[in-house]
């Protein structure tokens, strides 16, 4: 297992592709925290043509909503939500530029898709960890959305913040690619037929 | 008749939120580090260490376990020899869900209604039950619950002649579906017979026991064992990416049913499984 580090907002894109599905990844720099609300909101913007107030260009998401950050420190828990939930929205996002997803949980086959098309990576972080990830963040501010509470858009600035390579560039899936003794691919989740070679 | 005044019970249930939000059930704990010596993946063994050392963080600098600090549901027992005074019960809950949230900076998940979906800000309303039983206590059993792993649960109306291998099927079918997105290790909670909502019910609170007691009854031990055993040999593993503990624990609840019924429940928890049981 190699361990890889990236500094978002990404400058070479080409980066990425060395990124394989059970990598380590130590993610540094801009990410912005959005969940359910802030990408149905950005989804009807992008549909509509209006501005976002958001980069996606070569851009990084982790899909979070965090806890009220607790006097003298930066941001309260902050680990992943499940990703699946931002799949309606996310081959959109890609095709606008999007590079880096940390979430935790599989995708479905059209983001995975996008992913391949665009070249972008789907990371996981280590869920139901909150406190221990927040750690990892430095700096967070609402950018836009207020009104949604935990769940407006936050930026972040971020320092080694610890994920696994879950889907890469290729479409290798990481949640695939075990069975009862953890070498090959578990029945379930078979709509990726790729990923059965590894 | 012993009174106990709502005041004590909003107390009582703020405290308990500000606790099992910020530490592991010892008995949950216990378990996870027992896994770490089973699994035989680096990452795996990782993963468990991590939900360790984030326990260990948790309480030390009083954050929350997860920043899904959930719904809570609250389900009394009211001895039928105690009178509550002092103001209205359902208010007394809520407020102490509200203040337990302010003060220990938990994330507020609530939305007040489905479709429109607005935060309520505050957490609240907690989902209460209440049940008379015998005596002059009040037992108070809270659970704080995600969404990642509730989502995942599931109730499905079996027919009688599914028997015992169409519970075994659905149980597994559900344990396969949530996959990574329960956040496993899981607890698994399994409620059997009674109607729809009694089934839901006796899977939630088939969560509420500690994982190193078996059922009463040795066929329904039996079974958790059994289920136990088909369900680490899935390979899901801690966080969905291979290993032999997919769950840390199945427990059962089980109630008389109709001669055309026969409901299942599965109740998912991930590995937080954050409840406690008090008594004023």
């Amino acid at each position: 297992m190699k361990i890889h580090k990236i500094t978002l907002p990404l400058e070479d894109e080409c980066q990425l592709a060395e990124l394989e599905a059970g990598d380590q990844v130590l993610i540094s720099g801009t990410i912005y925290a959005a969940r359910d609300a802030v990408h149905k909101r950005i989804f009807r913007a992008l549909e509509l043509g209006e501005k976002i107030p958001m980069e996606l260009a070569g851009q990084g998401i982790y899909y979070v909503g965090p806890c009220p950050a607790p006097p003298g420190k930066v941001i309260g828990s902050a680990g992943p939500t499940t990703s699946g939930r931002m799949d309606p929205y996310t081959p959109l996002l890609i095709e606008k530029g999007l590079k880096i997803m940390v979430g935790k949980g599989d995708r479905n086959q059209m983001v995975v898709a996008a992913m391949k098309r665009h070249g972008a990576v789907y990371l996981a972080a280590p869920g139901g960890a909150g406190a221990y990830l927040s750690q990892y963040i430095k700096k967070a501010e609402i950018i836009a959305y207020p009104d949604l509470g935990p769940e407006a858009l936050v930026k972040m600035e971020v320092e080694a913040l610890p994920c696994l390579v879950a889907i890469d560039t290729r479409g290798h899936n990481v949640y695939h690619q075990y069975d009862k003794k953890g070498t090959e691919k578990l029945e379930v989740n078979v709509w990726n037929s790729e990923t059965t070679a590894d | 008749m012993r009174a106990i005044h709502v005041q004590d019970i909003y107390k009582a249930i703020e405290q308990a939120l500000l606790d099992i939000n910020t530490r592991l059930p010892p008995d949950i704990l216990a378990a996870v580090k027992h896994a770490i010596k089973k699994e035989n993946t680096e990452r795996a063994r990782k993963f468990l260490q991590i939900i360790v050392e984030n326990d260990e963080l948790a309480h030390r600098e009083k954050l929350p376990l997860c920043q899904d600090t959930g719904m809570v549901m609250v389900n009394l027992e009211i001895g039928q020899e105690v009178s509550l005074v002092g103001g209205d019960l359902t208010a007394a809950v809520n407020r102490g869900i509200r203040e337990a949230y302010k003060k220990g900076y938990f994330r507020p998940s609530i939305v007040h209604d489905p479709i429109e979906r607005i935060n309520t800000g505050d957490n609240t309303p907690g989902i209460i039950y209440v049940n008379i039983v015998p005596g002059k206590q009040l037992h108070i059993e809270i659970m704080v619950k995600g969404a990642g792993s509730e989502n995942m649960s599931q109730v499905r109306m079996l027919q009688p002649s599914a028997g015992l291998p169409g519970i075994k099927t659905f149980v597994m079918e559900v344990i396969k579906e949530a996959g990574a997105n329960a956040c496993p290790p899981l607890v698994v909670g399994v409620g059997i017979g009674g109607n729809l909502d009694k089934a839901a019910f006796l899977a939630k609170k088939a969560l509420f026991r500690r994982l190193d007691q078996p059922h009463l009854q040795v066929g329904m031990a039996l079974l958790e064992q059994e289920l136990l055993c088909q369900i680490n040999q899935l390979g899901i593993g801690p966080q969905g990416m291979g290993g032999v503990t997919t769950a840390l624990g199945v427990n059962i609840e089980t109630f008389p049913t109709h001669i055309a019924s026969m409901p299942v429940a599965v109740n998912i928890s991930c590995h937080l499984n954050r409840r406690t049981r008090i008594t004023i």
